[in-house]
């Protein structure tokens, strides 16, 4: 039987598909009967969600660009 | 290494006609162009580098970098993104150089801390359970959104660069191998610590929901 550290060590091979069958069913089993792994794997999986959905967010709201870097830049085309 | 992504395939004709026009501008040496580019594409670069560097010197002088290797790449740019898409390539790529050129930083934690704990027999040291609401419905706060880029903000580095370039950027593991110099197994390796420990920054926020 596999253990909860094995699990949380293969833990990513296992959502992106790439545990071969035999190892994805030890894996399966696993889960069937442990309620702290599933509660794991699910908020691993909902933290990658949370990144992505949050820094979108930001860029879909982006800061102000602040006016000194912008004459900076500026500046910089025109002594090139 | 360029700052600047290879242009190849399409033509400008693919761009939307604004943006036509804005190139037509910009390749004219318009300098009204320029500065309007910088005012309208800026701030999300903005946003981007600064993720990457932490620091608000570093994360202005790398979008100051990334403008400037535009400009001379404008010649070279031929349509195979929007303009935006380029841009914000080139502020990673401008970040990413940064980071290899900038004096190194005080010792920061390894991370390990922050990596799930085990008892002998293999069982996790501290049972871990649900958040509330699956966390999504918390996103929707504005607290929570600010939490969550807070935790990001607060791995270290090693982890948080290639969280940002796998999770956020959505390059592939060979592309952030290549950019990092690392292995692909490495990437894979240091992705999965890194998502263990931005879970476990989040955790103790979401356990009760905010």
């Amino acid at each position: 039987m596999l253990s909860c550290r094995e699990l949380v060590e293969f833990l990513m091979d296992y959502c992106d598909g790439e545990l071969p069958p035999e190892q994805r069913e030890y894996f399966e089993k696993h889960l069937a009967c442990c309620p702290p792994c599933v509660a794991y794997m699910k908020t691993y999986q909902q933290a990658i969600c949370l990144g992505k959905s949050a820094c979108k967010d930001e860029e879909q709201k982006p800061p102000k660009m602040p006016e000194e870097l912008v004459r900076a830049i500026m500046a910089a085309r025109q002594a090139k | 290494m360029s700052q600047v992504p290879p242009e190849a395939d399409l033509a400008t004709q693919d761009l939307p006609s604004d943006e036509r026009a804005m190139l037509e501008r910009l390749r004219a040496g318009d300098a009204a162009a320029f500065e309007q580019l910088v005012r309208d594409h800026g701030g999300r670069m903005l946003s981007v580098t600064r993720r990457f560097l932490g620091s608000e010197e570093d994360a202005q002088d790398a979008v100051q970098e990334a403008f400037l290797s535009a400009f001379k790449a404008l010649d070279r740019f031929e349509g195979q993104s929007r303009l935006g898409t380029w841009l914000h390539r080139i502020a990673v790529n401008a970040a990413l150089m940064k980071l290899r050129t900038r004096k190194s930083r005080p010792a920061e934690h390894s991370g390990d801390e922050l990596l799930p704990k085990f008892l002998d027999d293999g069982h996790q040291a501290t049972p871990a359970s649900e958040w509330r609401d699956g966390g999504l419905a918390a996103l929707e706060k504005a607290e929570t959104k600010e939490l969550v880029r807070r935790s990001i903000d607060a791995l270290p580095e090693s982890y948080r660069i290639v969280l940002l370039l796998r999770d956020i950027e959505e390059r592939d593991t060979d592309e952030t191998a290549k950019l990092l110099g690392m292995t692909s197994n490495a990437v894979k390796t240091r992705l999965h610590r890194a998502r263990q420990a931005l879970r476990a920054l989040l955790d103790p926020h979401l356990r009760g929901g905010l």
